[in-house]
């Protein structure tokens, strides 16, 4: 039976390449596919020679003066619907969708739990405390989300800490006792806040106030937790063989367990503040992915990436369009989705999906 | 070359091992046999450094465990424990590889995969490479784990109980597969619940009690009546087996009288 990881990889590259592509085409202005397929190459290569100008003026220069971009068949409008408005939502919509099924890819595999997501372990409360207070107080949503995210870790990993050691089962707990303590303030402070609607529809998840400020902020974190994340996938691998196997295989567990809570934390906590809490993206894609390519997560860390990233791109723009001058929440969206279609793989495959 | 001396160790204030001192040397099989509870497990994990001791020392060739990284370890021990079950889909080969563990840094080189496929080619598992582990026996599940502790290159194999649970033929087949080991090198150390088989496959035995070694040496030296009685609470009659050369315990019970007339 041949692998059939690093060709998943590549079409799922791809595709995102063309949702990303296909899904800023689309929305209230009709803007075809062609055209704004050349504006971005166009803002692409503008970017480039801007970067080159920097460092090689003359060449630049030459290269300015043949006159190298794409006859321009477009309105100035419709390069800043374009440009400034659709592009950086898409984008962070594939890094949110990245984020959170890398996370909970990342959760399922140490936990050993097939309930595992980005937020089992109460960073999604945490986020929605901030941000609540946030709401209530008139301080930025953004960073008080992703700063209650991060307390919220901190503190629950502490909470289970036993003589150096975190045991999964004291984590999980923890996590949901935690987490419901810090729901229960945020249900509090919606019932007496004067304007509740703010607060819940932060909650249902949603992504209309994306800007490039957000796309640069939170890639950052975003990319490189990932990339970190990955470095842990052998580890991880050997850590679904039992505990005690690993360590028979001098694999520093504990080490393992506090660097993967740290990365999805921050990964989670970076997406958190930009979109609310998004559900299911996180449970069901690398489930999906697992059918898909298997338990390696040299390739399933990938590919739960990528596909997580098409996936969000593919709802957000649904929720967007799907009701004329309204938008959805793209929480409702992925559910909607999300759920029908993972319960139709759980009957399809009728046996377990996980341990 | 294993060396444990005066080792004391348990868990919290509770001690599991008092005081135990045993050495094992290249080309040996050092069975370690007593009652369950009797401290056997975790002798092995004491040695892996997985459970720290209380006191005393565990030296391999010379150097304290103390003073090893978990990563140096897992290069000179390997371990098998009783047979696990995997409930994911990997591969064979890859579960293999995953011996390769503590030498691996970034991905796997060829060596590696060389190591890997002459593991799966000494445990009889090469047929099996492209299996998934989900779907493989008993047997073959144990051969493939000794695969694993294979390919880590070790120089101490480590066994738990490795033939409960399966059946008498891959018991034989999995403790030959051991014996050549230990005759290519190796150090064998293997908790055991069969007598008999500690009996034929030991060169020497150690007998735990509550913790304590209550006795040390040959199968013939360790395994008399009153040893086992001693360990086990339980009466044995120990008689020479001439087919294989080697001794044979028999539980002395009543025979069993058929009440249904």
């Amino acid at each position: 039976m041949a692998k059939p990881g690093k060709s998943v990889i590549f079409i799922l590259a791809l595709l995102l390449i063309a949702a990303v592509i296909s899904n800023t085409a689309i929305g209230s202005t009709s803007i075809s596919p062609d055209v704004t397929a050349k504006i971005l190459v166009t803002k692409i290569f503008e970017s480039i020679l801007e970067m080159t100008g920097k460092i090689f003026p003359s060449v630049t220069a030459n290269i300015l003066m043949a006159n190298p971009f794409i006859e321009k068949t477009w309105t100035d409008s419709q390069e800043v619907i374009i440009s400034d408005i659709r592009l950086p939502r898409v984008l962070l919509a594939a890094l949110v969708g990245a984020a959170l099924s890398t996370a909970g890819c990342a959760m399922q595999g140490l936990l050993k739990n097939p309930m595992a997501d980005p937020y089992i372990i109460g960073m999604s409360s945490g986020a929605a405390l901030g941000a609540s207070l946030a709401f209530v107080m008139l301080l930025p949503v953004q960073f008080l989300s992703f700063i209650g995210a991060v307390i919220t870790i901190f503190v629950v990993y502490n909470i289970s800490k036993i003589g150096g050691k975190v045991p999964v089962d004291t984590l999980l707990l923890s996590g949901i006792a935690v987490g419901s303590l810090l729901a229960a303030f945020t249900s509090l402070i919606i019932f007496i806040s004067h304007s509740p609607h703010q607060i819940i529809f932060w909650l249902m998840g949603g992504l209309w106030t994306a800007s490039w400020d957000k796309v640069k902020i939170t890639s950052v974190m975003i990319i490189f937790g990932i990339l970190v994340l990955y470095r842990f996938a052998w580890s991880l691998n050997v850590m679904l063989l039992g505990e005690e196997q690993a360590q028979y295989l001098g694999i520093n567990i504990e080490q393992v367990k506090r660097y993967v809570l740290v990365l999805s934390a921050l990964v989670t906590a970076a997406a958190v503040s930009v979109s609310g809490i998004i559900g299911f993206v996180g449970l069901i894609i690398p489930h999906i992915m697992r059918i898909i390519v298997g338990p390696d997560h040299r390739i399933l860390f990938p590919a739960s990436t990528l596909m997580g990233a098409v996936f969000l791109v593919l709802c957000d723009t649904f929720s967007r369009t799907i009701i004329d001058s309204v938008e959805l929440p793209v929480g409702i969206v992925t559910a909607m989705f999300g759920a029908p279609f993972f319960i139709y793989l759980l009957r399809k495959r009728r046996q377990s999906l996980y341990a | 070359m294993l060396e444990i001396r005066d080792l004391s160790a348990g868990y919290g204030h509770r001690h599991v091992l008092e005081q135990i001192s045993i050495k094992a040397s290249e080309g040996e099989v050092v069975g370690v046999i007593g009652p369950n509870g009797s401290g056997k497990t975790t002798l092995l994990k004491t040695i892996t450094k997985v459970l720290e001791p209380i006191s005393g020392t565990v030296l391999i060739d010379g150097t304290n465990i103390d003073e090893m990284q978990s990563t140096q370890i897992a290069k000179k021990v390997a371990v098998v424990s009783q047979v696990i079950s995997i409930n994911f889909e990997f591969t064979v080969e890859d579960i293999v590889l995953m011996g390769r563990t503590p030498y691996i840094k970034g991905s796997e080189t060829v060596e590696d995969i060389n190591i890997v496929r002459d593991a799966m080619e000494k445990t009889n598992t090469i047929f099996l490479k492209d299996r998934l582990i989900t779907q493989l026996s008993g047997g073959e599940l144990q051969r493939v784990i000794i695969a694993r502790a294979f390919a880590q290159n070790p120089k101490i194999l480590l066994l738990d109980e490795p033939t409960s649970h399966l059946d008498i033929t891959n018991q034989i087949d999995i403790l030959n597969l051991v014996k050549n080991a230990a005759k290519k090198g190796m150090v064998v150390v293997a908790v055991m619940h069969d007598l008999n088989l500690a009996a034929y496959y030991c060169d020497k035995i150690c007998l735990l009690r509550d913790g304590k070694l209550i006795s040390v040496g040959t199968p013939d030296q360790v395994l008399t009546p009153s040893n086992i009685e001693r360990a086990f609470n339980i009466a044995v009659e120990v008689i020479p087996n001439d087919i294989t050369n080697s001794l044979y315990v028999i539980p002395v019970l009543e025979p069993l009288h058929d009440t249904l007339h």
